[in-house]
Protein backbone atom coordinates (compact mmCIF):
# COMPACT_ATOMS: atom_id res chain seq x y z
CA UNK A 1 0.00 0.00 0.00
CA UNK A 2 1.28 3.26 -0.53
CA UNK A 3 0.24 6.34 1.53
CA UNK A 4 0.99 10.01 1.43
CA UNK A 5 1.06 11.97 4.33
CA UNK A 6 -0.26 15.76 3.90
CA UNK A 7 1.92 17.07 6.38
CA UNK A 8 1.23 20.44 8.16
CA UNK A 9 3.75 23.67 8.75
CA UNK A 10 3.08 27.03 10.18
CA UNK A 11 5.49 30.16 9.30
CA UNK A 12 8.11 27.82 7.81
CA UNK A 13 7.95 25.39 10.48
CA UNK A 14 6.78 21.82 10.74
CA UNK A 15 3.92 20.91 13.47
CA UNK A 16 4.26 18.23 15.45
CA UNK A 17 1.09 16.89 14.08
CA UNK A 18 3.03 15.97 11.13
CA UNK A 19 4.90 12.61 13.24
CA UNK A 20 1.65 10.94 13.85
CA UNK A 21 1.22 10.72 10.01
CA UNK A 22 4.30 8.74 9.56
CA UNK A 23 3.73 6.45 12.71
CA UNK A 24 -0.04 5.82 11.11
CA UNK A 25 1.89 4.83 8.01
CA UNK A 26 4.39 2.70 9.64
CA UNK A 27 1.30 0.99 11.63
CA UNK A 28 -0.57 0.04 8.85
CA UNK A 29 2.67 -1.30 6.98
CA UNK A 30 2.11 1.50 4.07
CA UNK A 31 5.04 2.76 2.25
CA UNK A 32 5.21 6.63 2.17
CA UNK A 33 6.23 9.93 0.96
CA UNK A 34 5.30 13.13 2.48
CA UNK A 35 3.49 16.10 0.81
CA UNK A 36 4.03 19.67 2.83
CA UNK A 37 3.72 23.52 2.03
CA UNK A 38 5.86 25.95 3.49
CA UNK A 39 7.84 24.08 5.77
CA UNK A 40 11.60 25.21 4.55
CA UNK A 41 12.93 26.68 7.66
CA UNK A 42 12.65 22.97 9.85
CA UNK A 43 12.01 20.25 7.85
CA UNK A 44 10.34 16.92 8.72
CA UNK A 45 12.39 14.79 10.40
CA UNK A 46 11.33 11.78 7.86
CA UNK A 47 13.29 9.24 6.26
CA UNK A 48 11.62 9.58 2.79
CA UNK A 49 10.77 11.59 -0.25
CA UNK A 50 9.52 15.15 0.79
CA UNK A 51 7.31 16.67 -1.55
CA UNK A 52 7.73 20.44 -0.20
CA UNK A 53 5.72 23.30 -2.15
CA UNK A 54 6.69 26.60 -0.74
CA UNK A 55 4.34 29.18 0.08
CA UNK A 56 5.29 31.93 -2.54
CA UNK A 57 3.50 29.60 -5.03
CA UNK A 58 0.54 28.11 -3.21
CA UNK A 59 -0.42 30.75 -0.31
CA UNK A 60 0.46 30.23 3.21
CA UNK A 61 -3.10 29.74 3.90
CA UNK A 62 -5.22 28.94 0.76
CA UNK A 63 -6.93 25.59 1.08
CA UNK A 64 -7.96 25.09 -2.31
CA UNK A 65 -4.95 26.17 -4.02
CA UNK A 66 -3.34 23.83 -1.28
CA UNK A 67 -5.68 21.11 -1.83
CA UNK A 68 -5.23 20.95 -5.94
CA UNK A 69 -1.54 20.07 -5.54
CA UNK A 70 -2.01 17.89 -3.07
CA UNK A 71 -4.27 15.88 -5.26
CA UNK A 72 -2.07 16.23 -8.16
CA UNK A 73 0.76 15.03 -6.55
CA UNK A 74 -1.47 11.84 -4.72
CA UNK A 75 -2.85 11.24 -8.55
CA UNK A 76 1.29 11.37 -9.67
CA UNK A 77 2.56 9.13 -6.79
CA UNK A 78 -0.37 6.68 -7.33
CA UNK A 79 -1.07 7.17 -3.75
CA UNK A 80 -3.74 4.24 -2.54
CA UNK A 81 -4.76 6.46 0.84
CA UNK A 82 -4.38 10.11 1.27
CA UNK A 83 -3.27 10.27 5.41
CA UNK A 84 -3.96 13.94 7.00
CA UNK A 85 -4.70 15.40 10.93
CA UNK A 86 -8.16 15.46 11.80
CA UNK A 87 -6.97 19.22 12.53
CA UNK A 88 -8.68 22.63 10.81
CA UNK A 89 -6.04 22.45 8.03
CA UNK A 90 -7.06 18.33 7.59
CA UNK A 91 -11.05 19.83 7.80
CA UNK A 92 -9.96 21.96 4.78
CA UNK A 93 -8.14 20.01 2.65
CA UNK A 94 -9.31 16.50 3.33
CA UNK A 95 -12.94 16.35 1.32
CA UNK A 96 -11.39 18.03 -1.71
CA UNK A 97 -8.59 15.48 -1.92
CA UNK A 98 -11.12 13.27 -1.51
CA UNK A 99 -13.12 14.43 -4.45
CA UNK A 100 -10.53 15.20 -6.39
CA UNK A 101 -9.25 11.42 -6.16
CA UNK A 102 -12.98 10.05 -6.44
CA UNK A 103 -12.28 8.38 -2.60
CA UNK A 104 -13.86 8.16 0.11
CA UNK A 105 -13.20 9.85 3.58
CA UNK A 106 -12.91 8.50 7.41
CA UNK A 107 -12.36 11.03 9.60
CA UNK A 108 -10.71 11.17 12.90
CA UNK A 109 -9.33 7.85 12.87
CA UNK A 110 -8.18 6.17 16.16
CA UNK A 111 -7.03 3.10 15.19
CA UNK A 112 -6.91 0.39 11.76
CA UNK A 113 -7.35 -3.13 11.96
CA UNK A 114 -7.06 -4.96 7.99
CA UNK A 115 -8.96 -2.09 6.30
CA UNK A 116 -11.11 -1.25 9.04
CA UNK A 117 -10.70 2.24 10.45
CA UNK A 118 -12.01 2.81 13.63
CA UNK A 119 -13.64 6.33 14.77
CA UNK A 120 -15.16 7.63 17.27
CA UNK A 121 -18.64 8.79 17.95
CA UNK A 122 -21.18 10.10 20.55
CA UNK A 123 -18.12 12.10 22.35
CA UNK A 124 -15.99 8.82 22.75
CA UNK A 125 -19.04 7.12 23.89
CA UNK A 126 -19.26 4.46 20.78
CA UNK A 127 -17.06 3.48 18.02
CA UNK A 128 -17.79 2.94 14.42
CA UNK A 129 -16.22 0.75 12.46
CA UNK A 130 -15.45 1.82 8.76
CA UNK A 131 -15.24 0.03 5.26
CA UNK A 132 -14.41 2.29 2.26
CA UNK A 133 -16.38 1.60 -0.55
CA UNK A 134 -13.57 3.72 -2.82
CA UNK A 135 -10.41 2.16 -4.32
CA UNK A 136 -8.79 5.23 -2.32
CA UNK A 137 -8.92 6.37 0.57
CA UNK A 138 -8.74 9.62 2.78
CA UNK A 139 -8.42 9.64 6.29
CA UNK A 140 -7.52 12.00 9.02
CA UNK A 141 -6.25 11.08 12.03
CA UNK A 142 -7.48 11.92 15.90
CA UNK A 143 -4.47 13.77 17.42
CA UNK A 144 -2.34 12.02 19.33
CA UNK A 145 -4.36 8.62 18.56
CA UNK A 146 -0.72 6.94 16.58
CA UNK A 147 2.05 9.47 18.91
CA UNK A 148 5.64 8.32 17.80
CA UNK A 149 6.90 6.39 20.78
CA UNK A 150 9.87 7.96 19.82
CA UNK A 151 11.69 11.49 18.88
CA UNK A 152 11.48 12.11 15.45
CA UNK A 153 14.46 11.68 12.88
CA UNK A 154 15.58 11.56 9.66
CA UNK A 155 16.01 13.53 6.75
CA UNK A 156 13.87 13.82 4.10
CA UNK A 157 15.02 13.54 0.04
CA UNK A 158 13.25 16.73 -0.85
CA UNK A 159 11.81 17.52 -4.27
CA UNK A 160 10.89 20.57 -5.01
CA UNK A 161 7.33 21.54 -6.40
CA UNK A 162 5.90 24.01 -7.83
CA UNK A 163 2.08 24.84 -7.66
CA UNK A 164 0.34 25.92 -11.02
CA UNK A 165 -1.06 29.38 -10.63
CA UNK A 166 -5.26 29.78 -9.00
CA UNK A 167 -7.98 31.48 -8.96
CA UNK A 168 -7.91 33.69 -5.99
CA UNK A 169 -10.62 32.14 -4.32
CA UNK A 170 -9.52 32.85 -0.44
CA UNK A 171 -7.51 35.40 0.34
CA UNK A 172 -5.49 36.41 3.75
CA UNK A 173 -5.99 39.31 5.32
CA UNK A 174 -4.07 38.88 8.64
CA UNK A 175 -2.81 36.43 10.99
CA UNK A 176 -3.90 36.78 14.37
CA UNK A 177 -1.64 35.36 17.45
CA UNK A 178 -3.10 34.22 20.46
CA UNK A 179 -3.59 37.08 22.79
CA UNK A 180 -0.39 37.01 25.18
CA UNK A 181 -1.14 36.87 29.08
CA UNK A 182 0.69 36.46 31.82
CA UNK A 183 -0.60 32.73 32.31
CA UNK A 184 2.15 30.42 31.77
CA UNK A 185 -0.34 26.96 31.49
CA UNK A 186 2.01 25.22 29.83
CA UNK A 187 4.42 25.15 33.23
CA UNK A 188 2.37 25.12 35.41
CA UNK A 189 2.61 22.28 38.23
CA UNK A 190 -0.51 21.93 38.66
CA UNK A 191 -3.33 22.50 36.83
CA UNK A 192 -7.39 22.06 37.97
CA UNK A 193 -9.70 23.11 34.73
CA UNK A 194 -13.62 23.75 34.99
CA UNK A 195 -15.65 22.27 32.07
CA UNK A 196 -19.11 22.26 31.26
CA UNK A 197 -20.27 20.10 33.94
CA UNK A 198 -19.69 22.87 36.40
CA UNK A 199 -23.14 24.04 35.51
CA UNK A 200 -22.97 28.40 36.33
CA UNK A 201 -20.35 31.05 36.05
CA UNK A 202 -20.79 31.46 39.93
CA UNK A 203 -18.82 27.85 40.36
CA UNK A 204 -15.76 28.96 38.17
CA UNK A 205 -14.86 30.93 41.28
CA UNK A 206 -15.13 27.43 43.06
CA UNK A 207 -12.91 26.10 40.31
CA UNK A 208 -10.04 28.51 40.87
CA UNK A 209 -10.14 27.90 44.85
CA UNK A 210 -9.27 24.51 44.31
CA UNK A 211 -6.62 25.57 42.07
CA UNK A 212 -4.95 28.19 44.59
CA UNK A 213 -5.52 26.22 47.35
CA UNK A 214 -3.06 23.66 45.16
CA UNK A 215 -0.59 25.88 44.30
CA UNK A 216 -1.81 25.98 40.63
CA UNK A 217 -3.50 27.59 37.77
CA UNK A 218 -6.77 27.62 36.67
CA UNK A 219 -7.72 26.10 33.04
CA UNK A 220 -10.99 25.30 31.11
CA UNK A 221 -12.19 23.55 28.39
CA UNK A 222 -13.58 25.09 25.10
CA UNK A 223 -17.26 25.48 26.29
CA UNK A 224 -16.49 27.47 29.20
CA UNK A 225 -14.18 29.64 27.59
CA UNK A 226 -16.96 29.91 24.44
CA UNK A 227 -19.31 31.08 27.33
CA UNK A 228 -17.26 33.62 28.11
CA UNK A 229 -16.82 32.31 32.08
CA UNK A 230 -12.56 31.77 31.66
CA UNK A 231 -10.43 33.89 29.61
CA UNK A 232 -9.30 32.29 26.29
CA UNK A 233 -5.88 32.02 27.50
CA UNK A 234 -6.56 29.50 30.13
CA UNK A 235 -8.15 26.93 27.66
CA UNK A 236 -6.80 23.59 27.36
CA UNK A 237 -6.70 21.66 24.03
CA UNK A 238 -6.04 21.16 20.77
CA UNK A 239 -7.67 24.51 20.00
CA UNK A 240 -6.00 25.92 23.24
CA UNK A 241 -3.01 24.87 25.19
CA UNK A 242 -0.67 22.13 25.80
CA UNK A 243 -0.34 21.50 29.20
CA UNK A 244 1.43 18.61 31.30
CA UNK A 245 1.44 19.12 34.81
CA UNK A 246 2.46 17.28 37.12
CA UNK A 247 -1.41 17.06 38.32
CA UNK A 248 -4.35 17.58 36.57
CA UNK A 249 -7.71 18.04 38.19
CA UNK A 250 -10.53 17.99 35.52
CA UNK A 251 -13.89 19.29 36.78
CA UNK A 252 -16.94 18.60 34.96
CA UNK A 253 -15.01 18.05 31.64
CA UNK A 254 -16.46 15.14 29.80
CA UNK A 255 -13.25 14.76 27.81
CA UNK A 256 -14.01 15.39 23.92
CA UNK A 257 -10.86 14.30 21.90
CA UNK A 258 -9.88 17.64 21.84
CA UNK A 259 -9.25 18.50 25.03
CA UNK A 260 -7.58 15.16 25.72
CA UNK A 261 -5.12 16.42 23.18
CA UNK A 262 -4.08 18.86 25.49
CA UNK A 263 -3.63 17.64 28.84
CA UNK A 264 -2.72 13.88 27.97
CA UNK A 265 1.00 14.45 28.88
CA UNK A 266 -0.31 15.24 32.66
CA UNK A 267 1.52 12.69 34.87
CA UNK A 268 -1.52 12.50 37.62
CA UNK A 269 -5.06 13.17 36.06
CA UNK A 270 -8.03 13.45 38.49
CA UNK A 271 -11.46 13.51 37.21
CA UNK A 272 -14.84 14.88 39.19
CA UNK A 273 -17.52 13.97 37.22
CA UNK A 274 -21.18 12.46 37.64
CA UNK A 275 -20.98 10.46 34.56
CA UNK A 276 -19.21 7.35 34.95
CA UNK A 277 -19.24 7.47 31.34
CA UNK A 278 -17.48 9.96 30.21
CA UNK A 279 -14.30 9.71 27.98
CA UNK A 280 -12.28 11.48 30.49
CA UNK A 281 -12.55 8.02 32.34
CA UNK A 282 -10.36 6.32 29.70
CA UNK A 283 -7.59 9.14 30.51
CA UNK A 284 -7.87 9.62 34.42
CA UNK A 285 -5.93 7.76 37.14
CA UNK A 286 -8.87 9.09 39.79
CA UNK A 287 -12.59 9.34 38.62
CA UNK A 288 -14.33 10.69 41.65
CA UNK A 289 -17.90 10.40 40.83
CA UNK A 290 -19.21 13.01 42.90
CA UNK A 291 -21.42 16.21 42.77
CA UNK A 292 -18.69 18.68 42.56
CA UNK A 293 -20.22 21.52 44.06
CA UNK A 294 -19.89 19.60 47.46
CA UNK A 295 -16.64 17.39 46.46
CA UNK A 296 -14.95 20.87 45.68
CA UNK A 297 -15.68 22.49 49.39
CA UNK A 298 -15.18 19.11 50.99
CA UNK A 299 -11.60 19.27 49.74
CA UNK A 300 -10.83 23.08 50.31
CA UNK A 301 -11.42 21.99 53.72
CA UNK A 302 -9.27 19.62 54.44
CA UNK A 303 -6.39 21.56 52.51
CA UNK A 304 -6.67 23.93 54.62
CA UNK A 305 -6.49 22.14 57.96
CA UNK B 1 -30.63 37.59 -0.87
CA UNK B 2 -31.58 34.24 0.13
CA UNK B 3 -29.31 32.11 3.21
CA UNK B 4 -29.45 28.00 3.78
CA UNK B 5 -28.98 26.97 7.00
CA UNK B 6 -28.36 23.50 7.62
CA UNK B 7 -28.68 22.11 10.67
CA UNK B 8 -28.83 18.59 12.54
CA UNK B 9 -31.18 17.16 15.41
CA UNK B 10 -28.67 15.08 17.28
CA UNK B 11 -29.19 12.86 20.55
CA UNK B 12 -28.30 14.48 24.29
CA UNK B 13 -25.05 13.35 24.63
CA UNK B 14 -24.97 12.71 28.47
CA UNK B 15 -26.92 9.83 27.64
CA UNK B 16 -26.20 6.19 28.36
CA UNK B 17 -26.24 4.79 24.73
CA UNK B 18 -27.10 1.27 24.38
CA UNK B 19 -26.38 -0.66 21.05
CA UNK B 20 -29.47 -0.58 18.37
CA UNK B 21 -30.64 -3.90 17.08
CA UNK B 22 -28.88 -3.52 13.97
CA UNK B 23 -25.35 -3.25 15.43
CA UNK B 24 -24.68 -0.26 13.73
CA UNK B 25 -25.58 3.06 16.10
CA UNK B 26 -27.66 3.57 18.94
CA UNK B 27 -30.95 2.30 20.44
CA UNK B 28 -32.98 5.60 20.39
CA UNK B 29 -35.86 4.59 22.68
CA UNK B 30 -35.99 7.14 25.60
CA UNK B 31 -33.34 9.00 24.26
CA UNK B 32 -33.98 13.09 23.88
CA UNK B 33 -32.71 14.92 20.81
CA UNK B 34 -31.67 18.55 20.46
CA UNK B 35 -29.93 20.60 17.84
CA UNK B 36 -26.33 20.19 17.63
CA UNK B 37 -24.63 22.72 19.00
CA UNK B 38 -22.17 23.55 16.23
CA UNK B 39 -25.42 24.43 14.37
CA UNK B 40 -27.05 26.73 16.65
CA UNK B 41 -24.29 29.58 16.09
CA UNK B 42 -25.14 29.16 12.29
CA UNK B 43 -28.51 29.87 12.86
CA UNK B 44 -27.98 32.79 15.10
CA UNK B 45 -25.04 34.06 12.65
CA UNK B 46 -28.04 34.00 10.03
CA UNK B 47 -31.07 35.65 11.83
CA UNK B 48 -28.64 38.09 12.99
CA UNK B 49 -27.36 38.85 9.19
CA UNK B 50 -31.04 39.07 8.35
CA UNK B 51 -31.30 41.45 11.35
CA UNK B 52 -29.08 43.75 9.53
CA UNK B 53 -29.87 43.49 5.94
CA UNK B 54 -32.93 43.74 6.16
CA UNK B 55 -36.76 42.03 5.76
CA UNK B 56 -35.85 40.98 1.96
CA UNK B 57 -33.60 38.57 3.04
CA UNK B 58 -34.86 35.03 3.78
CA UNK B 59 -33.40 32.30 5.87
CA UNK B 60 -34.59 28.54 5.00
CA UNK B 61 -33.64 25.79 7.60
CA UNK B 62 -32.74 22.71 6.36
CA UNK B 63 -32.79 19.30 8.40
CA UNK B 64 -32.36 15.52 7.41
CA UNK B 65 -34.16 12.81 9.23
CA UNK B 66 -37.33 11.27 10.77
CA UNK B 67 -39.87 13.31 11.66
CA UNK B 68 -38.90 14.29 14.86
CA UNK B 69 -36.16 16.60 13.42
CA UNK B 70 -39.32 18.57 12.68
CA UNK B 71 -38.78 19.94 16.26
CA UNK B 72 -35.47 21.52 15.82
CA UNK B 73 -36.54 22.85 12.39
CA UNK B 74 -39.18 24.80 14.64
CA UNK B 75 -36.93 25.72 17.38
CA UNK B 76 -34.81 27.26 14.46
CA UNK B 77 -38.23 28.45 12.83
CA UNK B 78 -38.46 30.51 16.83
CA UNK B 79 -35.17 31.97 16.49
CA UNK B 80 -36.17 34.27 13.45
CA UNK B 81 -35.77 32.01 10.55
CA UNK B 82 -38.69 32.40 7.63
CA UNK B 83 -39.12 28.97 6.22
CA UNK B 84 -38.11 25.34 6.90
CA UNK B 85 -37.49 21.93 4.43
CA UNK B 86 -37.32 18.65 6.30
CA UNK B 87 -35.75 16.20 3.89
CA UNK B 88 -37.61 12.95 5.28
CA UNK B 89 -35.28 10.38 6.16
CA UNK B 90 -35.77 7.30 8.59
CA UNK B 91 -32.55 6.21 8.92
CA UNK B 92 -30.34 9.36 8.13
CA UNK B 93 -27.44 7.66 9.91
CA UNK B 94 -26.97 5.19 6.77
CA UNK B 95 -26.03 7.73 4.93
CA UNK B 96 -22.79 9.03 4.35
CA UNK B 97 -21.67 12.75 4.18
CA UNK B 98 -21.28 12.65 0.81
CA UNK B 99 -24.71 11.19 0.70
CA UNK B 100 -25.59 14.19 2.81
CA UNK B 101 -23.75 16.57 0.82
CA UNK B 102 -25.41 15.22 -2.05
CA UNK B 103 -28.88 16.05 -1.25
CA UNK B 104 -28.15 19.07 0.75
CA UNK B 105 -26.66 20.44 -2.80
CA UNK B 106 -29.40 18.98 -4.67
CA UNK B 107 -31.73 20.97 -2.26
CA UNK B 108 -30.09 24.34 -2.80
CA UNK B 109 -29.57 24.11 -6.24
CA UNK B 110 -31.33 26.85 -8.50
CA UNK B 111 -32.35 28.26 -5.62
CA UNK B 112 -30.16 30.85 -5.57
CA UNK B 113 -28.45 30.82 -1.86
CA UNK B 114 -26.41 33.60 -1.33
CA UNK B 115 -24.66 31.84 1.79
CA UNK B 116 -25.18 28.64 3.36
CA UNK B 117 -24.28 28.82 6.68
CA UNK B 118 -23.87 25.39 9.02
CA UNK B 119 -22.13 23.57 11.91
CA UNK B 120 -18.33 22.85 11.28
CA UNK B 121 -19.19 19.26 12.42
CA UNK B 122 -22.25 17.46 14.53
CA UNK B 123 -21.86 16.55 18.44
CA UNK B 124 -22.65 12.63 17.19
CA UNK B 125 -20.07 11.68 14.58
CA UNK B 126 -18.26 14.93 13.76
CA UNK B 127 -16.50 14.08 10.28
CA UNK B 128 -16.52 17.89 9.45
CA UNK B 129 -16.87 17.04 5.77
CA UNK B 130 -20.21 17.71 4.71
CA UNK B 131 -20.11 21.60 4.43
CA UNK B 132 -16.61 21.68 2.37
CA UNK B 133 -18.48 18.60 0.09
CA UNK B 134 -21.81 21.02 -0.44
CA UNK B 135 -19.68 23.92 -1.67
CA UNK B 136 -18.08 21.56 -4.04
CA UNK B 137 -20.99 20.42 -4.94
CA UNK B 138 -22.43 24.08 -5.77
CA UNK B 139 -19.32 25.20 -6.63
CA UNK B 140 -19.61 27.49 -3.62
CA UNK B 141 -16.57 28.97 -1.95
CA UNK B 142 -15.95 28.03 1.10
CA UNK B 143 -14.39 28.89 4.53
CA UNK B 144 -14.45 26.45 7.46
CA UNK B 145 -14.33 26.80 11.74
CA UNK B 146 -15.52 30.02 11.70
CA UNK B 147 -15.28 32.26 14.90
CA UNK B 148 -16.02 36.11 13.14
CA UNK B 149 -18.34 36.74 10.28
CA UNK B 150 -18.76 39.79 8.47
CA UNK B 151 -20.81 40.71 5.17
CA UNK B 152 -21.10 43.44 2.67
CA UNK B 153 -22.42 43.45 -0.43
CA UNK B 154 -21.16 39.60 -1.71
CA UNK B 155 -17.67 40.28 0.13
CA UNK B 156 -17.43 37.87 3.04
CA UNK B 157 -14.58 38.75 5.90
CA UNK B 158 -14.21 35.77 8.77
CA UNK B 159 -12.18 35.15 11.08
CA UNK B 160 -11.23 31.32 11.24
CA UNK B 161 -9.45 29.33 13.49
CA UNK B 162 -6.24 27.43 12.96
CA UNK B 163 -4.19 25.45 15.19
CA UNK B 164 -3.23 26.40 18.87
CA UNK B 165 -5.23 29.24 19.33
CA UNK B 166 -3.90 31.14 15.75
CA UNK B 167 -6.50 32.41 14.34
CA UNK B 168 -7.09 34.07 10.55
CA UNK B 169 -9.06 36.80 9.04
CA UNK B 170 -9.68 35.56 5.41
CA UNK B 171 -11.86 37.38 2.41
CA UNK B 172 -13.99 35.53 -0.21
CA UNK B 173 -16.85 36.46 -1.97
CA UNK B 174 -20.79 34.74 -1.91
CA UNK B 175 -22.09 32.20 -2.80
CA UNK B 176 -20.00 30.79 -0.33
CA UNK B 177 -20.39 28.14 2.59
CA UNK B 178 -19.55 28.91 5.93
CA UNK B 179 -18.98 25.99 8.67
CA UNK B 180 -19.21 27.93 12.70
CA UNK B 181 -16.97 27.07 15.09
CA UNK B 182 -18.36 27.10 18.77
CA UNK B 183 -18.26 30.33 19.76
CA UNK B 184 -18.82 32.23 16.44
CA UNK B 185 -21.72 34.61 18.29
CA UNK B 186 -24.25 34.40 21.37
CA UNK B 187 -27.32 32.12 20.00
CA UNK B 188 -30.58 33.66 21.29
CA UNK B 189 -33.28 31.77 23.44
CA UNK B 190 -36.82 31.57 21.49
CA UNK B 191 -39.26 33.94 22.96
CA UNK B 192 -42.46 33.01 23.53
CA UNK B 193 -44.43 35.07 20.88
CA UNK B 194 -41.46 33.40 18.48
CA UNK B 195 -42.43 30.10 19.19
CA UNK B 196 -46.35 30.76 18.55
CA UNK B 197 -45.22 32.53 15.33
CA UNK B 198 -42.87 29.88 14.34
CA UNK B 199 -45.67 27.27 14.25
CA UNK B 200 -47.47 29.03 11.27
CA UNK B 201 -43.80 29.76 9.24
CA UNK B 202 -44.00 27.05 6.14
CA UNK B 203 -42.54 23.61 7.10
CA UNK B 204 -41.91 20.91 3.43
CA UNK B 205 -41.45 18.08 3.94
CA UNK B 206 -39.45 16.38 0.97
CA UNK B 207 -38.24 12.66 0.73
CA UNK B 208 -34.97 11.62 0.94
CA UNK B 209 -35.10 9.95 -2.40
CA UNK B 210 -36.67 12.41 -4.39
CA UNK B 211 -32.69 14.25 -3.86
CA UNK B 212 -30.69 11.48 -5.31
CA UNK B 213 -28.50 11.16 -2.45
CA UNK B 214 -26.54 8.17 -4.36
CA UNK B 215 -24.10 5.29 -3.06
CA UNK B 216 -22.44 5.70 -0.19
CA UNK B 217 -18.29 5.85 0.04
CA UNK B 218 -17.83 4.59 3.56
CA UNK B 219 -19.91 2.03 5.40
CA UNK B 220 -19.90 1.74 8.95
CA UNK B 221 -20.31 -2.10 9.12
CA UNK B 222 -20.43 -1.93 13.06
CA UNK B 223 -20.83 0.20 16.28
CA UNK B 224 -19.77 -0.62 20.05
CA UNK B 225 -18.79 0.63 23.08
CA UNK B 226 -15.34 1.56 23.78
CA UNK B 227 -13.00 -0.96 25.19
CA UNK B 228 -12.38 0.91 28.66
CA UNK B 229 -8.27 0.91 28.61
CA UNK B 230 -8.86 3.73 31.51
CA UNK B 231 -7.67 0.91 34.43
CA UNK B 232 -8.46 4.73 36.64
CA UNK B 233 -9.31 4.10 40.24
CA UNK B 234 -13.14 5.29 40.96
CA UNK B 235 -14.69 7.13 44.10
CA UNK B 236 -18.05 7.11 44.96
CA UNK B 237 -20.12 8.14 47.98
CA UNK B 238 -19.84 10.84 50.38
CA UNK B 239 -18.00 13.87 49.69
CA UNK B 240 -16.24 14.23 52.81
CA UNK B 241 -14.73 10.65 52.53
CA UNK B 242 -14.06 11.10 48.45
CA UNK B 243 -11.81 13.97 49.86
CA UNK B 244 -10.36 12.71 52.27
CA UNK B 245 -8.72 9.31 49.50
CA UNK B 246 -8.24 12.10 47.23
CA UNK B 247 -6.21 13.73 48.84
CA UNK B 248 -4.69 10.94 50.28
CA UNK B 249 -4.25 9.38 46.47
CA UNK B 250 -2.76 13.00 45.42
CA UNK B 251 -0.22 13.03 48.32
CA UNK B 252 1.29 9.43 47.33
CA UNK B 253 1.44 9.97 43.49
CA UNK B 254 2.72 13.60 42.94
CA UNK B 255 4.00 14.40 46.95
CA UNK B 256 2.61 17.78 45.60
CA UNK B 257 0.61 18.01 49.15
Amino acid sequence: MKALLIGESRKGKTLAATYELAEFARRIGAQSAMFIVDAEDDLPKYDGRLLLADSSSCGQINPPAHAALAAEVANRENADIVVLSHSPYGWDLAPLIARALGAGQVSEVVDYQEGVYVTPALNGKMRLFNKPRTPKVVVTLQSGAFAPADPPSGAPQVEKLQAPAQEKKYELVALEEPEATGVDLARAKVVVSAGRGVGKVENIELVKKLAEALGGELGASRPVVDAGWVEASRQVGSSGKAVAPKLYIACGISGAAQHVAGMKGSEFVVSINTDPEAPITEVAHVNALVDLNQLIPALLEKLKG
Amino acid sequence: MKILVCIKQVPDLETRFKLNAAGDWFEEADVAFRMNEYDEFAVEEAVALKGKLGAETDVTILSIGPDRVKETIKKALAMGADRGAHIQDDEPHRKDPAQVAAMIAAYAKEKEFGLVFMGLQSQDRGSAQVGPLVALNLGFNLVTTVVGFEYDSGQVTARRELEGGLKAVVKTRAPAVITCQLGLNKPRYPTLPNIMKAKKKELLTIPAADLAPGDALNIVERAAPPERKGAGVILEGDAAEVADKLIGMIREKTGLI
